[in-house]
């Protein structure tokens, strides 16, 4: 990426804390601070896709929510096209909402139930431009539905009437319909049969090179996330792990979790699956609520040192154009 | 030795809307150390065929054809005939661990209860044999664990709790219903590492249902994919992942993105699966198959070898020697 394009969204050290109550606390003891995100830090580019890849809990969602202030950043920058929003009024995030959309990860739960398709798909353009006239919403509505593969006659139904592919490109045409340059995507295929994640997968890739779109594509499944992007962060207990292009993080990972990740997950080849090496991840995930010291990934790290609780390691430059954050590597 | 033997397994379920055919003419044989897996989408009938199987069926389901234990009928045996099959003998984990795990009770109490039920052991003999097989498990510090409740334990956690207590009295045939697809990567090569052992340790046959094809790559021998409620190719895994002669079989293995290589373009299926209240006539993917002739739409494929030597079948009406060359081969450079 060369730097003298201007990034969309640039992110520096952002941290999203939450206030947690004890188990067994008292009303007045002190509440923990459950660090979801704890320090990220990348830039996006215009037509560009981002994936964010790792296990439940790592705060990828989290950080989803983040970026379109749906949970206030608690420190950190967060700047769109430059302008800084992370001490943004309401108002001006309002007007930043036009240009970063969300497409979420259940599609049937993230549709209201009581609104038809079009009252659903219009509503965006309803609340961003009250100018316009009933008429000119309804033929939006119907250019969009059209656009993401969903027939016009269906435009008076209501969600339950759907299957959950078409829920997920009633959620993309509700994303689309303000003309967005970022829809930031939470696990938009994870609910849904292969055959029909193809298609959403497909469609995304489609409006992305139309519509010159960027995308932030947030899955646990990295042979999607693979697919469909361009760069990929590897987060693990609210940080970045490795941040790479798709081929080099893929190919040549750096980091000692993301070796370990890819190579748990099940290539569908017998001959392959059964030859090749699975590194183990020993023992469970660390409570975020009291992370290790040090590089949080030290406890289940295969190759761990005594240095590696002492520093926190930052991503840094590890050849090839990846960085990754460990002191190792 | 052949431990389970299924032929023509139907399953019907008797709604409002009339008789729903969820599952029809599902046979297999599975001999002991074997796995078979089952794939399809949701709504296929893989969790009903073997939920049937284990006379778990809803009220209003009803099953046909029969499910050969050793020789013995399970369907129809008497209730308490089959409890001393079922549990003991032939065991299963299901998909969602929170929600068959009984939440008012220790996991001790549930372990224990199975043991006392089938191997008339008293509760202080069974709790040990409990720890032993958390621990086999890995589930560390079992025997503090063991008093714990299910909501004290994290996801992949309970659904060691679950494989455990299906392994207690050491079945010979293990049902696995999605065992691992509300888990991370990391805890799903962790729980598939431990049933590959357990198979080498005890030779237990497994029934594993999942939708991913890269668990069925690593685990099964024999694979069986569904659609619709039908057979659409069954036969040896290599057989089913290397030339795959079904299309619905060739499309689901296109449509999957693949970890170890850039696809320039997913080749999706179009359309979406049947709604099996109102099936299709003739084959049921006939709707969605690019090569459908008017023959499909009108006459129901049978389930027939493919000849050329491979133990494989399959239901289709198209010649087996037109079918484009496997995925696999084409992309022979990995």
């Amino acid at each position: 990426m060369s730097e003298a394009r201007q990034a969309l969204l640039s992110v520096r050290d952002l941290q999203v804390h939450f206030a947690i109550q004890g188990d067994k606390a008292w009303p007045w003891t002190p509440k923990h601070t459950l660090k979801a995100v704890n320090g990220i830090s990348f830039d996006l580019y215009p037509g560009e896709t981002l994936g964010i890849v790792g296990e439940s809990g790592c705060g990828k969602s989290t950080l989803a929510r983040a970026l379109l202030h749906l949970n206030p950043a608690t420190s950190g920058s967060l700047r769109w096209k430059g302008q800084e929003m992370s001490s943004a009024s309401d108002a001006a995030w309002m007007a930043v909402r036009k240009d970063i959309q969300m497409v979420f990860q259940d599609p049937l739960a993230s549709l209201n139930p009581r609104m038809t398709v079009a009252q659903i798909i219009g509503e965006p353009l309803r609340t961003h431009h009250p100018e316009l006239s009933a008429a000119d919403v309804m033929r939006k509505v119907r250019a969009i539905m059209q656009r993401v593969g969903l027939s016009a006659h269906q435009i008076n139904r209501y969600p339950h009437e759907f299957s959950g592919g078409q829920c997920q490109r009633i959620g993309i045409a509700r994303a689309l319909i303000l003309e967005p340059r970022l829809i930031v995507c939470d696990e938009p295929v994870s609910a849904l049969d292969v055959s029909i994640q193809a298609q959403i997968v497909n469609l995304l890739q489609e409006l992305q090179q139309e519509l010159g779109l960027a995308l932030i594509f947030i899955a646990h499944d990295l042979a999607v996330v693979r697919h469909i992007s361009h760069r990929v962060m590897v987060m693990y207990l609210g940080r970045a792990m490795e941040l790479a292009h798709k081929t080099a993080l893929y190919t040549d990972p750096r980091h000692p979790y993301t070796q370990a990740l890819l190579s748990a997950i099940p290539i569908p080849d017998p001959d392959l699956e059964r030859n090749k090496v699975v590194q183990l991840l020993q023992g469970e995930l660390p409570s975020p609520l009291n992370p290790p010291s040090g590089c949080v990934f030290r406890t289940r790290c295969p190759k761990a040192q005594a240095v590696c609780a002492q520093q926190v390691p930052v991503l840094r430059a590890s050849g090839g154009g990846s960085l990754s954050a460990c002191g190792l590597a | 030795m052949r431990v389970l033997e299924v032929k023509q397994l139907g399953v019907q379920f008797s709604t409002q809307d009339g008789t729903v055919y969820a599952v029809n003419g599902l046979s297999f044989a599975l001999d002991r150390g074997q796995t078979l897996g089952i794939v399809g989408e949701s709504g296929s009938g893989k969790s009903q065929s073997v939920l049937a199987m284990m006379g778990l069926l809803a009220r209003n389901g009803r099953a046909s054809g029969e499910v050969l234990f050793h020789g013995d009928n399970l369907l129809g045996m008497p209730p308490a005939q089959l409890n001393q099959i079922r549990g003991n003998r032939m065991a299963m984990i299901f998909q969602d661990p929170m929600t068959s795990l009984n939440p008012y009770l220790t996991v001790e109490r549930q372990m224990t209860e199975v043991l006392q039920f089938h191997k008339g052991q008293d509760r202080a003999t069974a709790r040990l044999r409990s720890v032993q097989m958390l621990d086999a498990v890995k589930i560390p510090e079992a025997a503090r664990r063991i008093g714990m409740y299910p909501h004290e334990f994290s996801g992949g956690m309970r659904q060691r709790v679950m494989i455990a207590m299906a392994l207690l009295c050491e079945p010979e045939v293990l049902v696995a219903d999605e065992p691992t697809t509300a888990l991370d990567v990391t805890v799903q090569a962790q729980i598939l590492t431990l049933l590959r052992e357990l198979q080498r340790d005890f030779g237990t046959a497994i029934v594993m249902i999942t939708h991913d094809l890269g668990v069925v790559a690593g685990l099964c021998d024999q694979v069986m994919v569904l659609y619709g409620g039908r057979v659409m190719e069954q036969g040896p895994a290599r057989h089913i992942f290397h030339t795959p002669s079904h299309p619905y079989t060739q499309g689901l293995l296109r449509a999957v993105p693949r970890m170890d290589r850039d696809d320039a373009c997913l080749l999706a299926i179009p359309g979406t699966p049947p709604n099996m209240a109102r099936p299709p006539q003739g084959c049921p993917f006939h709707e969605r198959c690019a090569h459908a002739s008017a023959r499909c739409a009108s006459t129901l494929p049978a389930l027939l070898p493919v000849g050329g030597g491979a133990q494989a079948l399959r239901a289709c009406h198209r010649d087996p020697a037109a079918a484009p060359p496997a995925p696999h081969q084409e992309m022979a450079h990995v």
